[in-house]
């Protein structure tokens, strides 16, 4: 921070603009070392790393009250880890540990905290899209305020439940804001392969739904969309369509190597070349909110957190084995 | 004590739940300003609003998944299919999403929802129409199970349904909606996971659920002339299964005749001849029979379609070959 005073809106702003570069650097530190702790046999399963894609959950949360929803596809670690979950929650629970954010029964896929208006990671392509409606649904029913954001990734936008889901939040008008992480891929299919209509946005007209197309590499852009759909849910209760334009550095899942074969190495590194990371600190920088020293200092502390989750996810016990037969059903 | 018909006991369950909990609404394809399909919903959007009482557009995996998230926010949403044939688009929200979601969260999201319509063949509404989904919706771990035969048990296992805190299935019966018997006023409740014998006998056991209760108890008073005493045990719940009450009937008896509506192949009586050979063996003084729907789609022509679901007939000849009388 400079010495020079500055205006009360501007440092309100400084603060946000510094507190989601720290975000946005605790998802990229976090999945890094997830990948370690995957190629060391830690993390079993499935695991989709979210680098590449920091600025649309950091962006879009930023918009949020704390007591609203949340909802996710499976590759819902940054959304997780900004919602509220401690990174030794979340990588306890890839770790499959009892100390777990789901108790070591959901795993990478299935992180849940609810008490923080987390509502999981599901891992059915489009399967939670009517979920993230429910909620809605169920703050109207309850005029409780609270809206919902639902992330889902391009692929999802050729299911029916997309469709029927879209349809019926326009119906009912349900304060539920859906986020398109469009990354360009489903798995190893680029998305013009498989859709006929490929600005995804598009699809708004036909459920008469307020939609625009952001720019996922900018995590400034991204917040104010969604707050512009945030206010739109509160106030008006409408929902919303964004599509995030955004890019995945790395494979969809472990077993994906780097660039595979469905991409070109120059087009990673040139979407490398947009790192949202990259461009805000640039920016800040610019702005005279923070130097590399202060940068250098945040990344070692960062650094020091997710190293202090590992540690905790890898002394954390196992479940006992009794909670097998636990949390079928309840009372 | 008043004898309704199994559909007004079934709205009577929803309205006195309506009427008890704000948060229990109703949703699906024409619950409202048609007064229901089958008008199990006569009069509930009238008494409880639209915001109650919710007309779905034909999309059941939407509003399928619309009520998971409903009851994940804290509602209790009853999801009503114009038939359970339909609710097969439905199956990824009630296996993927409504069963597992206690589980996968750690025990933190609770999932109180009743998924109910009509299951089962009518009459001669062919193959897409006519079928029986028990044995797949019981197979699934965090779902229970209950398959009301009567107008009281629908208005007593429905109002433990919606007060249950788990997903609930409730498979009613079209072909029942029309039927009468005494049912309670008020709180009558029926607990999930007990059958019941509806008539007492001594030589063979016929279990049963649903439509094919009927079905038991006509082929008990035919089994009575030919000097034969038949207990008829409800099942009544699928998921939990009331091991206990089959056990106790069958080491009575002896002998065992399972009856569905399902196809035989990994059927629900399958699952209760599983328990009765490893639990009963000693007891049984005959293999179990099976009377099923036959081993094919429902056809639409009546004469076939007659011989193809289970009958008292089929059902006494069983009986008979348990007996060794034939």
């Amino acid at each position: 921070m400079t010495a020079t005073a500055r205006a009360p809106k501007d440092t309100a702003q400084a603060e946000l603009h510094l507190r989601m570069l720290r975000q946005m650097l605790l998802i990229r530190r976090f999945e890094e070392k997830a990948a370690e702790a995957y190629a060391l046999g830690k993390i079993g399963g499935f695991c989709h790393l979210y680098i590449g894609q920091e600025a649309v959950a950091v962006g879009a949360l930023a918009a949020l009250k704390p007591e609203d929803y949340v909802i996710c596809s499976y590759r819902e670690h940054g959304q997780a880890l900004i919602k509220g979950i401690s990174a030794r929650a979340v990588m306890a629970e890839l770790f499959g540990k009892a100390t777990g954010c789901s108790k070591g029964k959901g795993g990478s896929m299935h992180l849940f905290d609810a008490k923080q208006g987390f509502m999981g990671g599901h891992g059915i392509v489009g399967g939670h899209i009517p979920l993230g409606a429910g909620l809605a649904f169920a703050s109207k029913y309850q005029n409780n305020g609270k809206v919902c954001v639902c992330f889902f990734g391009e692929a999802a936008v050729n299911i029916g439940a997309f469709h029927e889901t879209l349809n019926m939040a326009s119906v009912w008008k349900l304060p539920v804001i859906f986020i398109c992480e469009n990354n360009r891929y489903g798995m190893g299919t680029a998305f013009e392969r498989v859709a006929a209509v490929t600005d995804i946005v598009e699809h708004a007209c036909s459920y008469d739904m307020a939609a625009e197309l952001v720019d996922g590499m900018n995590v400034l852009t991204v917040h104010d969309a969604t707050r512009r759909a945030v206010e739109r849910a509160r106030k008006h209760s409408h929902p919303t369509l964004l599509e995030v334009r955004t890019y995945r550095f790395m494979g969809h899942s472990m077993s994906d190597p780097l660039h595979g074969v469905y991409r070109t190495k120059d087009e990673v590194e040139e979407q490398k070349a947009r790192d949202p990371i990259t461009q805000l600190a640039a920016k800040l920088k610019d702005e005279g909110v923070i130097d590399q020293a202060a940068l250098d200092a945040l990344d070692a502390e960062i650094h020091a957190e997710v190293e202090d989750a590992v540690k905790f996810a890898d002394e954390s016990p196992d479940p006992e084995p009794g909670e097998l037969f636990t949390d079928l059903l309840v009372d | 004590m008043a004898t309704l018909t199994y559909r007004d006991a079934l709205n009577q369950a929803l309205r006195e739940e309506m009427q008890r909990d704000p948060n229990v609404f109703l949703m699906g394809e024409e619950v409202g300003v048609y007064q229901g399909a089958y008008k199990v919903s006569r009069g509930l959007l009238e008494e409880f609003g639209p915001q109650r009482v919710v007309d779905s557009p034909i999309a059941e995996l939407g509003f399928a998944g619309i009520g998971v998230g409903a009851a994940m926010g804290g509602l209790r949403p009853v999801i009503e299919f114009m038939t359970w044939n339909f609710a097969l688009l439905a199956l990824d929200q009630i296996v993927n999403s409504a069963a597992k979601m206690l589980y996968m969260s750690g025990g933190q999201i609770p999932m109180p929802i009743v998924f109910r319509g009509p299951n089962g063949a009518a009459l001669q509404l062919a193959s897409q129409h006519s079928q029986a989904w028990e044995s797949w919706v019981s197979h699934i771990p965090g779902l229970k199970v209950v398959a009301p035969a009567t107008p009281a048990d629908a208005k007593g296992l429905l109002k433990s349904a919606i007060r249950d805190n788990n997903p609930v299935i409730v498979l009613e019966g079209e072909m029942l909606y029309n039927q009468k018997g005494d049912v309670p006023d008020g709180e009558h409740i029926v607990p999930i996971g007990q059958a019941e014998v509806k008539r007492a006998g001594n030589d063979v056991t016929l279990i049963c659920h649903s439509k094919t209760l009927t079905v038991a108890q006509k082929a008990a008073e035919q089994l009575a002339e030919q000097n034969v005493s038949a207990e008829v045990l409800d099942l009544r719940s699928l998921r939990p299964l009331d091991e206990t009450a089959i056990l106790e009937s069958v080491k009575k008896t002896n002998r065992a005749v399972v009856v569905e509506e399902g196809w035989p192949h990994a059927g629900i009586g399958a699952q209760v001849v599983d328990l009765i050979q490893r639990d009963a063996f000693d007891d049984l003084d005959a293999p179990v029979q099976r009377v099923t729907q036959a081993d094919v789609p429902m056809p639409y022509n009546k004469l076939l379609e007659r011989a193809a679901k289970a009958s008292p007939e089929k059902v006494v000849a069983a009986a008979r070959r348990v007996l060794y009388l034939e």
